[in-house]
C-alpha cells in the first residue's frame, strides 16, 4: 500500500540501490568481456559474436538494463530535487566533517558518466562518430571488433575522454557501493567500514581492468595486427 | 581573549534576517560557549540593544536544547559534545566565529539562532512510543533481554532530539534521528509489538515534514553530540522495506 502511493525516502534510497547494483553488474561483465581483448582478436571477435547470437536474451538484458538506468536517473533527479528543496537557505560558513567529495558529486559524476555512455554507444555499438574505423571485418567476414577498438584508442583524445569518464563513473561506484549497503539496510556497525573499504577496493580495482586497455593500446602494447607493427 | 563574532541575527519569522558582527572583548578561556554568549548578550543589554536569541536549558550536555551551528559544524567541531559542553578554550584569541541556525526547510527559524522543532515532536507523536500498558517497572532481568540487543538500545536511546543530525546533512534529512528512535523501540520487546506500523508512520511523517532524503554521506553520524551511529539508519531501512513488503 504504502508502496502504491508517493514512494517513501526509504523506497527510493533502496531503488537506488538496486538499480546501482544492477548497474554494476553490468559493468563487471562488460569488463570481463573488454579485457579479452589481452587475449587476441579471435577471443573478443568471438565473444561479440556470442554475444550478438544471444538473440531474445540480449534483449532481455537490454531492456532489464534501461529499465535500472532509467528507475536510477529518475530516482535520482526525484532525490536532489527533494533535497535542495529541504535546505532553502544555505549556512553562510560551510564546512563538512567526513563526508567525501566523491559522495558530494554523485549527481555530477552521474550525469558526466550518462552523456559519455552515449557518446560510447555511439562510438562503439551504432558505430555513428567513427565510421571509417567501426565497420571493418575480419578474416572470417564477421565485425572485427578487435581493430575497431585498437585503431580508436590510438586516438589521444579517444583514449583520455576514456579515461576521465571511467575516473568519474570509479568515484561514483566508490560512494556507490558502500551508499547500497546501507540503503538496502544490509549495513551495521561491524560490516559498515567493510563495505566501505570494499567498495573502495572493487572500484580501484574495476578502474585500473578498465583503463589498462586504452593505455595498452596507445602505448602500444596492444597492437592492431598482434606482433606486427601497428 | 578578544573574538569577533558574525551571528544570524532575525527579528521574527517572516524577517528576512542577517549576519551582524559582534565583537566579544576579555572571554574567559574556561567559559562555555553559551556562557561567552551570555557576556556578549550583557553587553548588548547593557547598550540598550537587543540580545541574541539562543535556546539552552541545561547546560549539561543532555537536555537537546542548544542548537548552534558553530564554524559551518553543528555544536562546534569538538567531538561528541553539544554547544554547552564546548569551552572557549578551544578557540584562539582573535578567531572569527561564525553563529547560525540549524538550517533546513523542517526546522524554520523564530528568532536569531532558535529554529522551531516541533517536526522532531510530531515524528514522536506518530509511533516513536509503546502504547501498551506495560505495568509497573520490571524486576530486573523478569524479561530476558540478550546483551548485545539492550546495548544496541540504550546507543540508541542516547539520542536527545537537538536536530545536529539534520543540521550536518547536506540534504537536511532526519534519518538518524528517525533511525535511532525506530532502533531503540524495535531492539527490546515492549516495542516489538508494534514496530512494524510504528516505522511506516515515523518515515511517512518525516517524509511529510519535508525533510530530505539520506544520501549516506554520514555527516550526521560526525555531528551528533551523542554519536550515535549510521548503523541505526541501515536497521531503520531494514525495518522499513520488511514493514512495507509484508503490507
Amino acid at each position: 500500500m504504502t508502496c502504491v502511493q508517493k514512494p517513501s525516502s526509504i523506497v527510493k534510497k533502496a531503488v537506488m540501490g538496486l538499480t546501482g547494483l544492477v548497474l554494476f553488474g553490468f559493468i563487471v561483465g562488460h569488463l570481463i568481456g573488454n579485457l579479452l581483448i589481452y587475449a587476441g582478436p579471435e577471443a573478443l571477435n568471438g565473444y561479440a559474436l556470442t554475444l550478438r547470437h544471444l538473440g531474445e536474451l540480449l534483449w532481455v538484458a537490454r531492456i532489464v538494463l534501461l529499465a535500472a538506468v532509467g528507475a536510477h536517473i529518475l530516482t535520482a533527479m526525484s532525490l536532489v530535487r527533494e533535497n535542495r528543496r529541504a535546505r532553502p537557505t544555505p549556512y553562510q560558513f560551510q564546512d563538512t566533517i567526513q563526508t567525501t567529495y566523491a559522495a558530494r558529486t554523485m549527481a555530477v559524476s552521474g550525469l558526466v558518466v550518462l552523456a559519455y555512455i552515449i557518446y560510447h554507444l555511439l562510438h562503439f555499438t551504432f558505430r555513428v562518430t567513427n565510421p571509417h574505423l567501426s565497420h571493418l571485418t575480419d578474416a572470417n567476414g564477421h565485425h572485427d571488433v578487435y581493430r575497431m577498438v585498437v585503431f580508436s584508442f590510438q586516438n589521444p583524445w579517444i583514449c583520455a575522454s576514456y579515461i576521465f569518464a571511467l575516473t568519474l563513473l570509479c568515484m561514483h561506484l566508490n560512494h556507490g557501493l558502500a551508499s547500497a549497503a546501507q540503503s538496502l539496510g544490509a549495513n551495521n556497525q561491524k560490516w559498515e567500514p567493510r563495505f566501505k573499504k570494499a567498495g573502495c577496493i572493487i572500484s580501484l580495482i574495476i578502474y585500473l581492468g578498465y583503463i589498462s586497455i586504452p593505455i595498452a593500446i596507445y602505448t602500444g602494447i596492444i597492437k592492431a595486427v598482434p606482433g606486427g607493427h601497428l | 581573549m578578544n573574538l569577533t563574532l558574525k551571528v544570524w541575527r532575525q527579528k521574527h519569522k517572516e524577517d528576512q534576517g542577517l549576519m551582524v558582527t559582534y565583537e566579544a572583548k576579555d572571554i574567559n578561556s574556561h567559559m562555555s560557549f553559551l556562557e561567552m554568549l551570555d557576556v556578549v548578550n550583557e553587553d548588548l543589554i547593557k547598550k540598550g540593544e537587543e540580545p541574541i536569541a539562543f535556546d539552552h536549558d541545561c547546560r549539561e550536555g543532555i537536555c537537546g536544547a542548544c542548537s548552534l551551528m558553530i564554524n559551518g559544524v553543528p555544536h562546534g567541531s569538538e567531538k561528541g559534545i553539544t554547544a554547552c559542553q564546548l569551552h572557549m578554550r578551544h578557540f584562539k584569541d582573535g578567531d572569527v566565529i561564525y553563529i547560525e541556525p540549524w538550517r533546513a526547510r523542517a526546522f524554520p527559524v523564530i528568532k536569531d539562532l532558535i529554529v522551531d522543532r516541533s517536526a522532531f515532536d510530531r515524528i514522536i507523536q506518530s509511533g516513536g512510543f509503546v502504547s501498551a500498558t506495560t505495568g509497573g517497572v520490571p524486576d530486573a532481568n523478569a524479561i530476558p533481554i540478550a546483551k548485545p540487543d539492550s546495548d544496541s538500545a540504550m546507543d540508541a536511546a542516547a539520542c536527545i532530539g537537538c536536530g545536529a543530525c539534520v543540521a550536518a546533512c547536506p540534504n537536511a534529512s532526519a534519518m538518524l534521528f528517525v533511525g535511532a528512535k525506530v532502533s531503540q523501540l524495535a531492539l527490546l520487546p515492549q516495542g516489538k509489538i508494534e514496530r512494524e506500523q510504528r516505522v511506516l508512520n515515523m518515515v511517512r511523517t518525516m517524509d511529510e515534514e519535508n525533510f530530505g532524503n539520506c544520501t549516506n554521506h554520514f555527516e550526521c553520524e560526525a555531528a551528533c553530540p551523542k554519536e550515535i551511529s549510521v548503523q541505526y539508519i541501515a536497521q531503520m531501512n531494514r525495518e522499513y522495506l520488511r514493514a512495507a513488503a509484508k503490507q
